[in-house]
């Protein structure tokens, strides 16, 4: 089982929600985030004075998958959340060691 | 039934006064009209700091209007609208102290207005005043010492400066020496209330210092939607001041309502195109700020100017005061809500611009330079408002020095940073989590609220 986390654009989100149905996943945990990468921030002009603008919002979403379905899943994000500019994101993959699901108390696999 | 009775018996004695009840009912409702602009400012104000200190910047404008009303009854109306101690500087502090010899109708002379009705609504152009100050030291002052602060204001710099605007001389009163010597055209304010905030806002800014992080970071407006539902109530608020200022339901009262309808659409018109020329973006903090801007330069010359002369002189403000917010990073004053740039630049606009734009067709009878009246009022104006830009300045500043040492003005840092609410008044504006029960509200993930108390 991994984690996939993926932090994107956030005009992006949506494409990549309907990318990720359409590989099978069934469920997401999405939140709103702000920080930097590479892109750095921004210049912004508010009241006549410019201002540097360190932290950029962007949407951090998470999903737990199938060790199988990781490649297919990476790659929906990737095809869905491009625009070929700077800022576009990361997605990294990390190994988890259980799931449990709480209504059934189904384990590992069957919990995905 | 009992009521109408008891008011019928009131014939029977003969009215020793001349009360209009018109000019009455009006006043009484300018007056109210007034206070709502209190609130006002507080949203207006309250939306444009941060969400960790929308708290304290309400509770500054609360907190005037509630010192403010008491201290003027006590001994502020009396200084400012008492009888010339000479000089006309200041009124005698004691001849209305405490406004118990304004009770009776005996008291009100031939005036049409209750006088225990003007120096309420005088009152509360005080407190509109004092509160205004506040704007240029959000974030960052004691509670405790503004309070202290804007009662001394009250008393040394605002009801001196009402006396010598707003007190004119009438039979063996004698007022104020710029009502009445000089004769300087300010109908509702325009020195008094726009130059006097900004002026004693500006000297508060130099004496508390620049908040953490001026000038490097945004400190963008938290609540937008707040700031224009507050500069929406001011704008209503701001027909009692003015239209009020007539102190009756006449012609002038008309004519001064109507200019103020129009400067306040003329101020937002120049401000946003200053903004979508310069910045590309017509903001919604642009709006509000510019309708304010037409507003206060509309305030001393509402009665002086025509319908069009509104519009001229509205624009001028709305396209001036915009630019001029931008001068607290060139010369590094942290006037942090802008009361420098929109109401000391904006009430020296309106103030001198009468000098200008004033026509002997409005209700003040006096041409300025464009209407051929030569450069005589441009010169009364510009001696009034010059003269209450440094004494509001300087005794504002002096004020501020003295509670700063005795008491301590500033907030520490490290408060500063974490959000002057919570510390100071215990309270934050939001609390949107689910797990907010649990929470003290600093956003921090603090201890339980019973914890914290625990600690003290």
């Amino acid at each position: 089982m991994k984690l996939i986390t993926a932090v994107i654009k956030p005009h992006k989100w949506e494409d990549v929600r309907v990318a990720l149905e359409s590989v099978g996943v069934t469920g997401m945990t999405v939140s709103e985030v702000s920080g930097y990468g590479r892109q750095k921030g921004h210049t912004e002009v508010y009241r006549g004075a410019e201002y540097d603008i360190a932290l950029v919002p962007k949407i951090r979403l998470e999903v737990v998958v199938s060790d199988e379905d990781v490649e297919a899943i990476v790659s929906a994000i990737q095809a869905s959340a491009s625009t070929g500019r700077i800022g576009d994101g990361k997605v990294w993959v990390a190994p988890l060691d259980s799931v449990l699901r709480v209504r059934t108390g189904d384990r590992d696999d069957a919990a995905i | 039934m009992t009521s109408s009775m008891l008011l019928d018996l009131a014939p029977l004695v003969a009215d020793p006064t001349g009360l209009d009840s018109g000019d009455t009912a009006w006043l009484l409702a300018a007056s109210a009209l007034v206070l709502l602009m209190a609130p006002g400012l507080a949203l207006f104000y309250g939306g444009m700091v941060r969400s960790k200190s929308v708290l304290n910047m309400m509770m500054m404008t609360f907190g005037s209007l509630a010192v403010i009303s008491i201290v003027w009854v006590l001994v502020g109306y009396s200084i400012a609208f008492g009888d010339d101690l000479g000089l006309g500087l200041v009124g005698n502090p004691t001849q209305y102290a405490g406004l118990s010899q304004l009770m009776s109708e005996d008291s009100n002379g031939d005036s049409a207005v209750p006088l225990i009705l003007f120096a309420v609504f005088q009152g509360l152009f005080c407190v509109i005043t004092g509160a205004l100050v506040s704007g240029a030291i959000a974030d960052r002052a004691r509670f405790g010492s503004w309070m202290v602060f804007v009662s001394i204001w009250t008393l040394v710099v605002y009801a001196p400066i009402a006396h010598w605007i707003f007190d004119f001389s009438a039979g063996d009163h004698v007022g104020g020496w710029m009502a009445n010597n000089l004769e300087v055209i300010d109908f509702a304010g325009g020195t008094a209330v726009e130059i006097t905030s900004g002026a004693s806002g500006l000297a508060l800014a130099l004496v508390l210092g620049r908040r953490i992080g001026f000038g490097k970071d945004p400190m963008r407006p938290h609540n937008l939607t707040l700031v224009m539902l507050g500069a929406g109530l001011l704008w209503f608020g701001w027909f009692g001041f003015n239209a009020g200022s007539a102190l009756g339901a006449n012609q002038t009262a008309a004519v001064v309502f109507t200019t103020t309808l129009l400067a306040g659409a003329a101020g937002a018109l120049g401000w946003l195109g200053v903004e979508r020329l310069r910045d590309g973006h017509a903001t919604s903090l642009g709006a509000a700020s510019g309708l304010v801007s037409g507003l206060v330069a509309i305030t001393p010359s509402c009665a002086s100017v025509s319908p069009v002369g509104a519009i001229v002189m509205g624009a001028v403000a709305g396209v001036f005061c915009a630019l001029a917010v931008g001068l607290k990073y060139r010369f590094g004053y942290d006037d942090s809500l802008d009361v420098v740039g929109v109401h000391l630049v904006g009430g020296l606009i309106g103030t001198f611009g009468i000098g200008l734009l004033a026509t002997a067709a409005a209700p003040t009878g006096v041409d300025g330079l464009f209407y051929g009246g030569g450069v005589d009022q441009l010169g009364r104006q510009l001696l009034g408002g010059g003269a209450v830009f440094v004494y509001a300045f300087v005794v504002s500043g002096i004020i501020g020095l003295v509670v700063d040492k005795a008491m301590g003005f500033r907030i520490d840092e490290e408060h500063e940073l974490s959000g002057i609410d919570l510390v100071i008044h215990a309270e934050t504006a939001y609390d949107l989590h689910a797990t907010a029960g649990a929470r003290s509200g600093s956003g921090v993930l603090g201890g339980s609220a019973a914890s914290r108390e625990e600690e003290r």
